[in-house]
């Protein structure tokens, strides 16, 4: 267990607070859980590279005391690209919205995965645009309401995990922030994953998603997730009706595949040997 | 690439490409971190990069498109990398909101825009001058950019060197503007940097972790942040930002912060502008150009002087920030009556150069826009027209 003090040496608290986040928002819990797991895992700060775009969750990097990118919109995983190449013993993090990752960075998302470079996504999904003030996500369910789509959403949603599997990404997860303690086990495996890596967080959005769809009330969105989250082995024996509008949560692959920082190393040691003959 | 030649001193000797040229320069500056993604015509320096990165520790990578090549570029470059991309028209627009980024948190890099003919797609294989402005402001809000051109593969060599220095030196962003002209022409190039084998390092901070501020300015205006993981965690963000790095909207800071993007790289002028003069002392008439439209103004200026008219040229090897000091002293001093600006566009250098000159000196614009190279004879009918009329 820890301490709340615990993660006070993990925040710039003392110039950066208080946050923007809204009151009942998931995303706070998410950080004190992200900071959770690199405490268990004793990742010296400085070993740290996090980076995020725009968006609510993309705000995080501003509070936390590691080397934060607060980067452009959709692009967090392009300039950790660029990080973790130059730099292949850092550990680096990149934290996306919905919208960030799957919209606007949904190009980069694919790839990333596709070369599994050694990046932890840690990719919150509230299923709508909040910062912007409430606007339909590529993650907002059919019919839910919201700003640019007022009389309920028309887009089917993308499912992150599935793409990310498809992608090539070698650890895919994904919990609730109900789970928060399932959540912090979850980031640890992933950073502790060697190659990529996706833990998808299922968060809430009181003031945007929950005002416009039937309620603002954290402690019932919250509830909502908790009734809906249904772990991997049970959604198994489980048919396709029933599953609809669920929440699969769990590991949903966990496998050591080479790494392209790893890859690159080994090609350079290659043409230097062809260039020595 | 076997060298076959070299120059008494023995510097090597090549027959090279201006994107060759382009590469060596890169590699002899230091570079270290190449991503980039092909787009004709500057994809041989993508492929250069591809073959030279491994063979000296560098790294490459071809990203998914633009915009994630100047991300990993711009990563790179936060993480401490000598890094650079290279690119033409459309991928020089799809970077814009990075580089905007990287103007903004002030970090090293080198972009070549290896301009073709657009807008849109345009004419992939032609020249063109098209994006003058927008290597200036291509970015959305305010922020001051260097852009430094070549006339020539040695000048490419060369400049792509000294685009690395500046980087260095202003801790910005440096765009080297070739165009297909350039990028595609052979000519001899000497590889004189090869011995001096002082690459561009980039720069730390000399003073403990607890007392560092990433964008505390010293005296000449230019704040290093340091790169990520020696040890000095900091904010870095694309929102205006304090000395410390964390976001701000009081206006006396945002008002700082501004003021230093722009003073940072205007108060250091002298230090970045360059250009090469040809008949100046005495010029009645001068044509002012840059890249291929300076290699066709050079021919006309021979030609006039032939038949006794005094005529200069001002080859500019620095675009922006524009050499608005040097430029109307030189008119003056020759007594010029009128100025010619030569290029392949529909006319942006010449907003420039008549806000840089004194009312009574006549400006005008010598264009072609079709994909094909300014014709020195061209130049020549048109410098007499004026001159006669
Ligand atoms: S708008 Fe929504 S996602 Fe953003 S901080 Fe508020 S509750 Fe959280």
């Amino acid at each position: 267990m820890h301490e709340l003090t615990d993660i006070y040496e993990y925040l710039r608290w003392r110039k950066r607070f208080p946050t923007v986040w809204c009151a009942g928002c998931g995303i706070g819990s998410i950080m004190g859980a992200i900071i959770r797991g690199i405490k268990d895992l004793a990742i010296p700060k400085d070993d740290i590279a996090f980076v995020a775009g725009i968006g609510c969750s993309s705000r995080m990097p501003v509070y936390l005391d590691f080397n934060t990118l607060h980067t452009t919109h959709g692009r967090a995983l392009t300039f950790a690209t660029g990080i973790k190449l130059h730099r292949p013993n850092m550990n680096v993090l990149v934290v996306s919205g919905d919208g960030d990752a799957l919209a606007i960075g949904g190009n980069h998302f694919i790839h990333a995965a596709r070369r599994n470079i050694d990046i932890t996504l840690i990719l919150i999904n509230n299923g709508i645009y909040g910062m912007t003030g409430g606007q339909v996500a590529p993650t907002t369910p059919l019919g839910a309401r919201t700003h640019t789509m007022p009389y309920g959403n028309i887009d089917p949603a993308f499912d992150s995990v599935e793409l990310a599997l498809a992608a090539g990404a070698s650890f895919v997860a994904r919990s609730t922030v109900y789970a928060i303690m399932q959540t912090t086990n979850y980031i640890k495996k992933a950073i502790k994953h060697i190659g990529f890596s996706m833990v998808e967080i299922i968060s809430q959005c009181p003031t945007q998603y929950g005002r416009l769809n039937n309620t603002a009330n954290p402690r019932e969105l919250l509830l909502w997730q908790k009734e809906h989250a249904v772990p991997l082995a049970t959604a198994k024996d489980m048919s396709k009706d029933d599953l609809k509008g669920k929440i699969i949560t769990g590991v949903f692959r966990d496998t050591r595949q080479s790494e392209y920082t790893e890859t690159y190393r080994q090609y350079v040691k290659k043409v230097q040997a062809e260039m020595e003959e | 690439m076997p060298l076959h030649r070299t120059t008494p001193e023995g510097y090597p000797v090549l027959f090279a490409q201006g994107n060759e040229a382009c590469v060596y320069g890169a590699i002899h500056a230091g570079c270290n971190f190449f991503a980039g993604y092909p787009i004709t015509p500057s994809t041989e320096i993508t492929e250069g990069m591809a073959r030279e990165m491994p063979r000296f520790n560098g790294i490459f990578i071809q990203m998914e498109d633009e915009i994630a090549s100047i991300g990993a570029v711009i990563g790179a470059s936060a993480a401490g990398a000598v890094a650079m991309s290279a690119t033409s028209g459309p991928g020089f627009s799809l970077m814009q909101e990075n580089i905007g980024y990287a103007y903004m948190v002030q970090l090293p890099l080198v972009i070549v825009n290896v301009q073709r003919a657009g807008p849109s797609t345009g004419l992939p294989t032609k020249l063109s001058q098209g994006d003058t402005m927008q290597a200036r402001w291509g970015t959305h809000g305010d922020y001051t950019a260097i852009v430094v051109a070549a006339a020539t593969v040695q000048e490419t060599y060369n400049v792509t060197i000294r685009a690395f220095q500046l980087a260095e030196r202003f801790s910005t962003p440096v765009v080297v503007l070739l165009d297909e002209l350039i990028g595609h022409m052979r000519e001899k190039l000497v590889l004189k940097e090869i011995k001096r084998l002082t690459p561009v390092q980039r720069t730390f901070p000399k003073i403990p972790p607890e007392w560092y501020f990433p964008y505390k300015e010293p005296l000449d205006m230019v704040a290093h942040p340091a790169p990520v993981g020696e040890g000095f965690r900091y904010s870095m963000t694309g929102l205006i930002h304090d000395k410390s790095g964390f976001p701000t909207a009081i206006p006396s800071e945002v008002n700082h912060r501004m003021e230093i993007l722009k003073n940072k790289i205007m108060m250091h002028c002298q230090d970045i502008w360059n250009w090469k003069e040809h008949y100046t002392e005495d010029a009645k008439y001068l044509i002012v150009a840059y890249g291929s439209a300076a290699r066709a103004a050079r021919g006309a200026v021979e030609t006039l002087r032939n038949r006794r008219i005094r005529v200069g040229l001002i080859d500019l090897k620095t675009i922006w920030p524009f050499p608005y000091r040097p430029l109307p002293q030189i008119a003056e001093k020759a007594k010029t009556k009128r100025v010619f600006v030569a290029e392949n566009n529909m006319g942006q250098l010449i907003h420039p150069v008549r806000e840089a000159l004194p009312q009574n000196i006549k400006v005008h614009g010598i264009r072609r826009y079709d994909g094909y190279s300014l014709d020195p004879y061209e130049i020549v009918q048109l410098v007499k027209e004026k001159i006669y009329a």
